[in-house]
């Protein structure tokens, strides 16, 4: 295992120059934080982001034998106001991405600027700032609320840790605000949550995500865990708070129907690289990655005639581990347009050369050695 | 109330019996759990047929009965708390409801298999695939260990798992989801049943596995010409495979359709509700449509209509009478084979 301490390649290296605030106290820091970014600037940028978990042998001496490549690498800009869906299979890395940017999990390489300082590298009261400042609504809405709690103090508990927001005779009100908001019933505060169905216990972790007036909320998977009839109106509440408190999402999710109506942006995600990313428009009309194809191909279009038109693409096999990837392009193995530059080099997420100079949707970053447009959806 | 038996011509039954009619016929059938908190009414009067080669989807919500009715067909319900006051069950003309224990389990898999949703807990994780699969062959069939392994091989191979003579010894944790999927469908197929009833079978997939199962599940089923009943809550994966959908509330059947009517015209406000509800092209930077509230607590079923507090639509009669699933025509009058709908206003729904 040769490549464990080596670093990485940039496979994303047409992205924009960050440019970074230098702050020489932690004062400067928090106030760097706390400046407002115009709407349509980038607010958060990830830069070759990197995550390796080891894998050790032996109970007294660890030895690590290798390590699960679950971000490898990855780039990508949020801007203000935006939603950026990130979708991908399971094991795709997208929920490791969730915990890096949220400093839940330390980062193996790479940075995370937020409004131009690397999270992954501060400290102190300016880290706790930028936690303040990004928010997370959970998938589980079963497991990701104390069951021992309830609503109140689990939304106030928010408050506790950060109470500049909210000075302590004042916590109260502000929570009955937030439950109205979310569009639950303020008398429901002393409630537990058992006492909620799914889709309003994802309310309540919603108005948690909201309590500290966060600048980016990132949702993982916040809708799978609910039943159908229910998926919508949690939606509708979300794209409801991005207008009101001007937000910034990323949606990481596996339904595409569910990501191409929320996002402005998607990003495609395949074993812990991005396959591609554009507009929602570029992407799901003009997929030019094999993988993304194969994606849009296969998931079930609840109409049977439209169904019939188009063409599927079915992958055979599964997605291989990421403790061993395959060298070269990642999705070699599945793919049918591999070859054996496929295996050798690995694809930069860029524009496709033959695409570069046309004014064509299929214009944007794409991690395929040929990558081409190819019409899955059929005539929709 | 009217059975849904009216569809289109399919070969006959494999088997050799000289019985016609459904391969599978549920009748007014009732489930009831009581609980300390009250009697839970979980299905209420629910009626479908299958014929041997057909798909009949039953789509609905956690909570909607969808997975009782299939317990109950199999004969797999937990009772108590569970009981069924009313209703038949026919296979192939004979009420299994009816039946001895011994009866029963003779039908329990080599007539009607089930496969499971969560295939990582469905298997027992401390024993070999194969001796899972061959399980089925000693146990119905009397063959010796050697047998049953050779036969789970032929399985294994037949629903595609690559190199199965050498991952027969494997454990079910070194399978890949979809692969243990496979597993759970080989294991449905083994003693070729008539009729295979899958609950869920690839909610727990990722997309792209998804459509290799749901392929794999309908290819085996031409070969086999069985009947299946497909449980789900996805619209889209009803979409692909069955020929009729029986969309359940609260419980009760409220619409019924050959599969590319319903998409087109929804009889039924749930229905439409639903359909309406997934995001679509034309539809971005809009507001979804949403149906209001949620579904009911099955201890507190709401009088007439279960759907009314959340039915755009609902008047009066709705608050009072149950309405009956009942034939849905043209506006001229003219039949519309195999639909129906439990909506006063399904005139309305559908042509208004």
């Amino acid at each position: 295992m040769a490549d464990i301490d080596k670093e990485p390649v940039d496979a994303t290296p047409n992205v924009t120059e960050v440019e970074t605030v230098d702050a020489a106290t932690e004062a400067e820091a928090v106030a760097a934080i706390e400046a407002p970014v115009a709407q349509g600037e980038p607010i958060l940028q990830v830069r070759n982001l990197v995550k390796h978990f080891p894998l050790t042998q032996g109970i007294l001496f660890k030895k690590q034998v290798g390590a699960v490549k679950a971000v490898d690498g990855i780039s990508f800009d949020l801007y203000q106001g935006e939603t950026l869906g990130i979708v991908g299979e399971s094991g795709c890395g997208k929920s490791t991405v969730a915990k890096l940017l949220m400093t839940l999990e330390r980062a193996t390489a790479g940075e995370v600027f937020y409004k131009g300082q690397d999270i992954t590298k501060l400290s102190g009261r300016a880290l706790k700032a930028v936690r303040r400042n990004i928010q997370m609504v959970f998938q589980d809405p079963y497991t990701s609320l104390n069951p021992r709690m309830t609503v109140g103090d689990i939304i106030g508990e928010t408050f506790e840790i950060h109470p500049e927001v909210a000075p302590k005779g004042d916590r109260r009100r502000k929570v009955q605000d937030l439950l109205d908001v979310v569009g639950l019933n303020p008398e429901y505060i002393n409630r537990y949550p058992h006492q909620f169905s799914g889709g309003q216990r994802q309310r309540i972790g919603i108005a948690r995500g909201l309590a500290l007036n966060p600048e980016i909320i990132i949702c993982d998977e916040p809708v799978s865990a609910l039943d159908v009839s229910v998926q919508a109106q949690v939606i509708n509440l979300m794209e409801k708070l991005q207008d009101e408190f001007n937000l910034s999402y990323i949606f990481i999710a596996h339904d595409l129907s569910i990501v191409r109506h929320i996002s402005d942006r998607v990003g495609v995600m395949y074993l812990g690289k991005m396959a591609e990313i554009g507009t929602d428009t570029q992407i799901y009309d003009h997929p030019t990655h094999p993988y993304t194809q194969a994606l849009l191909s296969a998931v079930p279009v609840p109409d049977p005639d439209a169904r019939e038109r188009r063409e599927r693409i079915i992958l055979s096999g599964d997605v291989p581990s990421p403790a061993n990837p395959p060298s070269g392009c990642r999705f070699r193995t599945r793919c049918w347009k591999a070859e054996d530059k496929c295996a050798t080099e690995m694809p930069l997420l860029a524009i496709p050369e033959r695409f570069k100079s046309s004014d064509t949707p299929a214009a944007h970053e794409s991690a395929c050695h040929f990558a081409e447009e190819k019409d899955v959806v059929g005539a929709a | 109330m009217t059975t849904i038996d009216k569809t289109a011509e399919v070969p006959s039954a494999r088997s050799g019996d000289d019985h016609v009619g459904p391969l599978l016929e549920v009748r007014d059938l009732h489930v009831e759990f009581h609980t300390r908190d009250g009697v839970a009414k979980a299905v209420n009067g629910v009626n479908y047929s299958v014929n041997a080669g057909e798909t009949l989807a039953v789509l609905g919500e956690s909570g909607s009965g969808k997975s009782v009715t299939a317990q109950a067909i199999m004969g797999i319900l937990d009772m108590p708390p569970g009981k069924i006051p009313q209703g038949e069950i026919f296979f192939r003309g004979q009420d299994m409801l009816k039946m001895s224990y011994e009866e029963r389990r003779q039908i329990r898999g080599q007539k009607i298999a089930m496969i499971f949703q969560d295939a990582l807990s469905s298997l027992n994780p401390v024993l070999t695939v194969g001796y899972q699969l061959g399980e089925m062959f000693r146990v119905h069939q009397g063959l010796s260990k050697k047998d049953a392994k050779a036969k789970a091989i032929d399985l294994m191979d037949q629903v595609k798992i690559p190199a199965a003579a050498a991952r027969v010894s494997d454990y079910p944790h070194q399978f890949s989801g979809g692969m243990r999927q496979r597993i759970m469908i080989a294991m449905a197929l083994a003693l070729e049943p008539d009729l295979i009833i899958a609950d869920e079978p690839t909610t727990a997939l990722d997309v792209t596995v998804q459509a290799q199962v749901m392929d794999l599940l309908a290819e085996l089923q031409r070969e086999y010409n069985m009947g299946l009943i497909l449980i789900t809550h996805d619209l889209g994966v009803v979409a692909d495979v069955a020929d009729k959908i029986a969309v359940m509330y609260a419980g009760r059947i409220v619409e019924t359709a050959p599969v590319h009517e319903i998409y087109k015209r929804p009889a039924h406000p749930y229905t439409k509700g639903l359909l309406e509800s997934i995001p679509r092209l034309d539809q971005k930077g809009q507001e979804l449509f949403a149906i209001k509230g949620l579904p009911p607590n099955l201890l507190r079923v709401p009088t007439g209509c279960a759907f009314n507090p959340r039915c755009t639509m609902a008047q009066d009669i709705c608050r009072t009478d149950i309405p009956a699933l009942s034939p849905v025509t043209e506006q001229d009058g003219t039949e519309l084979v195999g639909r129906g709908s439990a909506c006063h206003f399904w005139k309305e729904t559908i042509h208004g």
